[in-house]
């Protein structure tokens, strides 16, 4: 494109909105909104945003226009976030819609009739979740308070599923018919996450403060939790297998006691393995980063080492360490799910029996939970990050860079 | 990285070519014997009616997760490196804060998750492995140029146009070669990611060494599970040690 001629401002402002804008129009357009079928063996028949009643259309159109309006707009500080906020009432507007014409196509049809998102909604929402994001970054708000916006976007949504208003939504439905083992699930997830969690913090911070006063044995434990890492989790599932069942076998006590070939034991055993790099490492370069002159000041002023460890070496350490410890447990949420294939249970046993028998529905509903739960702890752990850089704004700022 | 991380390049590209000999000759017996070794799993395994996997032959089986890798990763660098490529121009500036957030957030996604999300969109088979191990390989690439590119000295930069280069010849003689040491570890982020995704495509019906795996813990057959197993290992362990090698060498390369 030409570069604008100072004389005329240029007409399009914010050319990534315009793209993002278009390709929500596309998806609103030439993709089916929801995919209605009279029973769950026959395949839907789609069915386009603009079959969909007036009042959905008119809720959804306001928050959209401005949306394509926005890419015309100076970009300043306020039009930026009145963009983020149109995206968010979109994002609860399709949800809405999508719930409404879910109940009214059900309440025309047999109980059996199922309506699930279809194509268009999917490509929708992600259009609408990239503006909401991008015009958030743009907007020059700190990075705790964007996050904090960003959550708030979803309450309507999170509303909306609480009041059974997206009941008849075939994911809702299949959700409906078993509660009870999604939320076991749920449960069962959480406990290979923290049953992992807990040894690599006994093992991993002890190693990583090892690591970081002798910088020879740090580099050979980290090569080593390199190589580790390189194993793929399904492999190493694997190779615990036959030595597990091996010594619940030789001994019998261990095998009451859960220690067996398959379940919560190699699970828990191979993600504390993967862990421990990510903990171990950010706890030693948290360590060493301490710089020279304030360890000194600290001596100075006649604080004795183990003084300085506690008053100065971790509070500084802390934020690495925070990263440090949202990337294990991150890749831990991650992880337990391929950790279903083992038999250790948790969302990724839904999500597998939802690929083995060809059932969308149980896909989702046991793949967007993990989604929903890594992007929690992501983002819990940003604010955390973020609010502790506040606090300690002056001159500490150096030791925060590690880890992204 | 830090001063925990870093050895001198000559010392480096040593214990790299060493690393990758020895895994490359432990990989390539295992390979070979696996065959031969029903005896030995009949042994380990005396339960066991069918100890060794016969379903497809093992070399099959790693060429075709090799390709599976290969053929995604290739396109996850093309495309990866193509939108680096585009935001970091005059031109596509304003799409970077765009492309920034897209891979910060879908980073986010564990691989299984998209992996399993992305058979509805096209069905069994070869197909959504390939294209969740491209989608979510082009992310590490894509960021990695971005910053190799960034941080290209603003001399060097000058150096290219003081010599009267185009933009053009900038981005190839310049830009990308001092880049590439950190393009390279976004593939290789991006390979070994996708070598354990591929193992876990058996599930959506890809051909890959994680057949042993799935349908040895769908028959109860751990034999079948540790030959899986011990290959996907070796094969990650030789791709890992093979990148190591290129980076030493870039590295070494780099220094003079």
């Amino acid at each position: 494109m030409r570069p604008a001629s100072p004389v005329h401002p240029p007409l399009i402002r914010n050319r990534p909105l315009l793209a993002l804008a278009v390709f929500l129009a596309l998806g609103a357009f030439l993709l089916p909104v929801l995919s209605h079928a009279p029973n769950r063996l026959i395949s839907g028949r789609p069915v386009p945003l603009l079959s969909l009643p007036a009042t959905s259309l008119a809720l959804m159109a306001a928050p959209a226009l401005l949306l394509g309006a926005g890419a015309f707009l100076p970009q300043s500080r306020r039009s930026l976030q009145a963009v983020a906020l149109a995206a968010a009432l979109f994002i609860s507007s399709l949800l809405f819609a999508a719930g409404a014409e879910a109940s009214r196509l059900g309440a025309e049809a047999s109980a059996a009739a199922r309506s699930s998102l279809g194509s268009g909604f999917w490509v929708m929402l992600l259009a609408a979740c990239l503006i909401l994001a991008d015009s958030l970054a743009r907007a020059g708000l700190p990075a705790p308070a964007r996050l904090l916006a960003g959550v708030a976007a979803f309450i309507p949504a999170a509303l909306m599923i609480g009041f059974g208003h997206l009941d008849d939504l075939s994911v809702m439905k299949e959700y409906a018919n078993r509660a009870d083992v999604f939320r076991q699930a749920v449960v069962e997830h959480l406990v290979i996450v923290v049953g992992a969690l807990v040894p690599t913090l006994l093992i991993g911070v002890p190693l990583g403060v090892l690591a970081s006063r002798r910088p020879g044995l740090g580099r050979r434990t980290l090569a080593g939790l390199g190589v580790i890492q390189t194993i793929p989790s399904i492999a190493l599932f694997g190779l615990l297998m036959a030595p597990l069942s091996a010594l619940a076998l030789a001994v019998p006590a261990l095998g009451a006691a859960g220690i067996r070939g398959i379940g919560l034991a190699p699970a828990i055993i191979a993600l504390t393995l993967y862990c421990l790099l990510p903990m171990v490492r950010n706890t030693a370069e948290g360590l060493a980063r301490t710089p020279r002159g304030v360890v000194q000041a600290a001596r100075g002023m006649g604080l004795t080492e183990r003084q300085i460890l506690w008053r100065v070496r971790v509070p500084l350490a802390l934020p690495v360490f925070l990263s440090g410890l949202r990337v294990t447990l991150a890749q831990s949420i991650g992880l337990a799910a391929v950790a279903a294939l083992i038999g250790a249970g948790g969302l990724g046993s839904i999500m597998f029996q939802g690929l083995f028998a060809n059932a969308l529905d149980l896909v989702l509903l046991g793949a967007v939970p993990i989604v929903v739960m890594v992007m929690a702890v992501d983002a819990l752990f940003r604010f955390a990050a973020g609010s502790l850089r506040i606090g300690a704004s002056d001159g500490a700022t150096a030791a925060t860079g590690a880890g992204r | 990285m830090s001063a925990l991380a870093q050895p001198h390049p000559a010392s480096r590209t040593g214990a790299a070519m060493r690393r990758l000999v020895v895994a490359l000759t432990l990989f390539g017996a295992l390979l070979v014997a696996m065959p031969f070794s029903r005896s030995l799993f009949a042994w380990l395994f005396p339960r066991l009616e069918r100890p060794l996997y016969e379903q497809h032959g093992f070399v099959a089986l790693v060429l075709a997760h090799l390709g599976l890798v290969a053929a995604s990763g290739l396109c996850a660098v093309i495309v990866g490196m193509g939108a680096a490529i585009f935001v970091t121009r005059p031109a596509g500036r304003e799409f970077r804060s765009l492309i920034e957030t897209l891979t910060a957030i879908a980073q986010t996604f564990p691989p299984v998750a998209v992996l399993a999300l992305s058979v509805p969109m096209i069905g069994f088979g070869f197909g959504p492995a390939f294209l969740a191990l491209a989608l979510y390989s082009v992310l590490p690439i894509c960021e990695n140029t971005i910053s190799g590119i960034e941080g290209v000295p603003p001399s060097a930069m000058q150096a290219g146009e003081g010599l009267g280069m185009t933009p053009h010849e900038r981005l190839f003689r310049v830009e990308l070669p001092l880049a590439a040491p950190i393009i390279l570890a976004g593939v290789r982020t991006s390979f070994s990611i996708n070598i354990g995704t591929a193992a876990v495509a058996s599930t959506v019906g890809a051909v890959s060494l994680g057949a042993p795996i799935i349908i040895g813990l769908n028959g109860n057959n751990t034999a079948y599970v540790l030959q899986g197993a011990l290959l996907i290992t070796g094969l990650a362990l030789v791709v890992d040690a093979a990148f190591e090698a290129i980076q030493a060498r870039l590295q070494r390369w780099n220094a003079g």
